[in-house]
């Protein structure tokens, strides 16, 4: 399957909006379970706020929150897609940049040191452009998350050592969440990354926090991990908005690596209420767009 | 837990009326205040046009369109989303902006003791908004009246006018209570249950 980079551009494009505008399916419902279980009255407000918003912005065809975020692409390429590396890299940028003019959007991207904005989302190593390769045939996924301000200036990285054992792991998860407050605008999806390198570890702590509710860690210690911390951080009282309650978290979607014999890492990598991401799937039948 | 109705200039007894868990809906002036304008006008020495004595400010940086000025956009500038950011990046901008005359501050997430104190020497309240529902707050804006230091775009000073902005609700007062100080309390002291429970020693 031959995939033409111009098509490429005009689904970056469109999944950016996309996503900035309707939340999965699994947030809704993660939501409305949230929702049904509080028990603090000012967290059910907040809540339903919330909750109200996500109707507003489908109604008014509205971005759901103002920050457009650090917009990220994940590529998966299947066996048979043909389309050159550099091609596909620059047509997602130019995908972005259009949606950030034609919509327009806020950039919400600037230069590190001068602080300089393009308005185009885009810079140097921005949009970050993860890509991977799946066994399915002559099918190209790309996936689009916004990720917000709030909740990504709420990362955490510790080297922890054998001797800590799962202990640092848990203490570390509990002491984040605490940590964050109200800043990350919870209810939130926590993710944990557990093992691997430093920068590896981090990844995966993103790629858990961007993971559809509902979804478990491949790994059985994993899983078990992240049922055990997502019932434990709803007993910390922290609630939506930092404003007390107990649904402080969606859930705890937990990562792993194998790592070294002397190391023991753990990140954290927080998703905030406003839970997007968008995918589209190119294949020879044309392109279909979902979450 | 009283509702007040607020529209700027608003002076230091209204501002002093408010206690936490009261709400309040926002009419008339609101300056959209940031990052970038506040460490142009504290760090950087640049001043505003705006006279923002009795002033409500809201943290944040707005997705704009660019369209013909007429009298319903006199900036050239129609508002796209309009949102609020996480306001404890700002905590050290809270006092100077109060000693410009800012009475209100409209953020998300909560600011921290040193703005507490400057609430309660100088007058001064924090609401509460809920973040990240924009697409329901910029449904409360008339229009964008004005803008400043519009260089630093989306980071310039916006002057919105927004009509029944609420109800916010407020979250610390000038009377030393702030609610996020007594969930983060709350929270702390419920660390070692907490632990216990996942089998921590």
């Amino acid at each position: 399957m031959k995939v033409e980079p111009k098509a490429v551009e005009e689904v970056a494009r469109e999944l950016y909006v996309r996503a900035l505008k309707v939340l999965p399916p699994d947030i809704k419902q993660g939501f409305a379970r949230l929702a049904a279980g509080e028990t603090d009255a000012t967290a059910k407000r907040v809540l339903g706020t919330m909750i109200t918003n996500i109707r507003v912005a489908e109604e008014t065809e509205n971005l759901l929150c103002q920050d457009t975020g650090i917009p990220i692409y994940n590529v998966w390429i299947g066996r048979g897609v043909e389309i050159g590396g550099p091609e596909l890299k620059n047509a997602i940028r130019r995908g972005c940049e259009r949606a950030t003019r034609e919509h327009p959007l806020r950039s919400s991207v600037v230069h590190p040191i001068t602080r300089r904005n393009e308005h185009t989302s885009c810079g140097p190593g921005v949009p970050p452009i993860h890509i991977d390769f799946s066994d399915e045939s002559e099918k190209l996924v790309i996936e689009m998350i916004p990720k917000g301000s709030g909740s990504e200036n709420n990362s955490w990285l510790r080297m922890a050592i054998p001797a800590e054992g799962v202990d640092a792991i848990k203490t570390f998860v509990v002491d984040c969440v605490l940590e964050a407050g109200g800043k990350t605008c919870p209810p939130t999806i926590v993710g944990v990354g557990v093992g691997g390198t430093s920068d590896l570890c981090m990844a995966l702590a993103k790629r858990a926090a961007t993971r559809p509710l509902g979804s478990a860690c491949a790994d059985a210690e994993g899983a078990k991990l992240e049922r055990e911390l997502s019932e434990a951080v709803n007993l910390l009282g922290v609630g939506p908005q930092g404003l007390g309650g107990d649904s402080t978290a969606f859930a705890v979607h937990v990562e792993i690596a194998a790592t070294h014999i002397t190391m023991n890492p753990v990140a954290v990598n927080m998703q905030c209420h406003s839970a997007r991401r968008a995918s589209a799937s190119i294949t020879p039948a044309g392109v279909e767009y979902g979450f | 837990m009283a509702h007040h109705v607020l529209e700027p200039p608003i002076t230091e007894e209204q501002v002093r009326a408010l206690r936490v868990n009261d709400t309040v809906t926002l009419e008339g002036a609101l300056y959209g205040i940031r990052d970038a304008n506040q460490i142009a006008l504290f760090d950087k020495g640049r001043k505003t046009k705006f006279d923002l004595r009795g002033a409500a400010a809201i943290h944040t940086a707005p997705n704009v369109k660019k369209v013909p000025p007429s009298p319903e956009h006199p900036t050239g500038y129609a508002p796209v989303c309009v949102g609020t950011t996480t306001s404890a990046r700002m905590e050290r901008f809270t006092r100077p902006l109060l000693e410009l005359g800012v009475r209100i501050i409209v953020g998300k997430g909560g600011l921290a003791k040193g703005s507490l104190e400057a609430f309660s020497d100088l007058g001064g309240a924090y609401l509460a908004i809920i973040g990240g529902t924009a697409a329901l707050e910029t449904t409360w804006i008339e229009a964008i009246e004005d803008v400043d230091l519009d260089d630093l775009n989306p980071e310039s000073i916006w002057k919105f006018r927004v009509k029944g902005f609420g109800p916010l609700l407020v979250a610390m007062d000038s009377h030393g209570a702030s609610l996020y100080e007594a969930v983060q309390q709350e929270s702390r002291s419920r660390r070692a249950q907490t632990l216990a429970r996942l089998g921590v020693k």
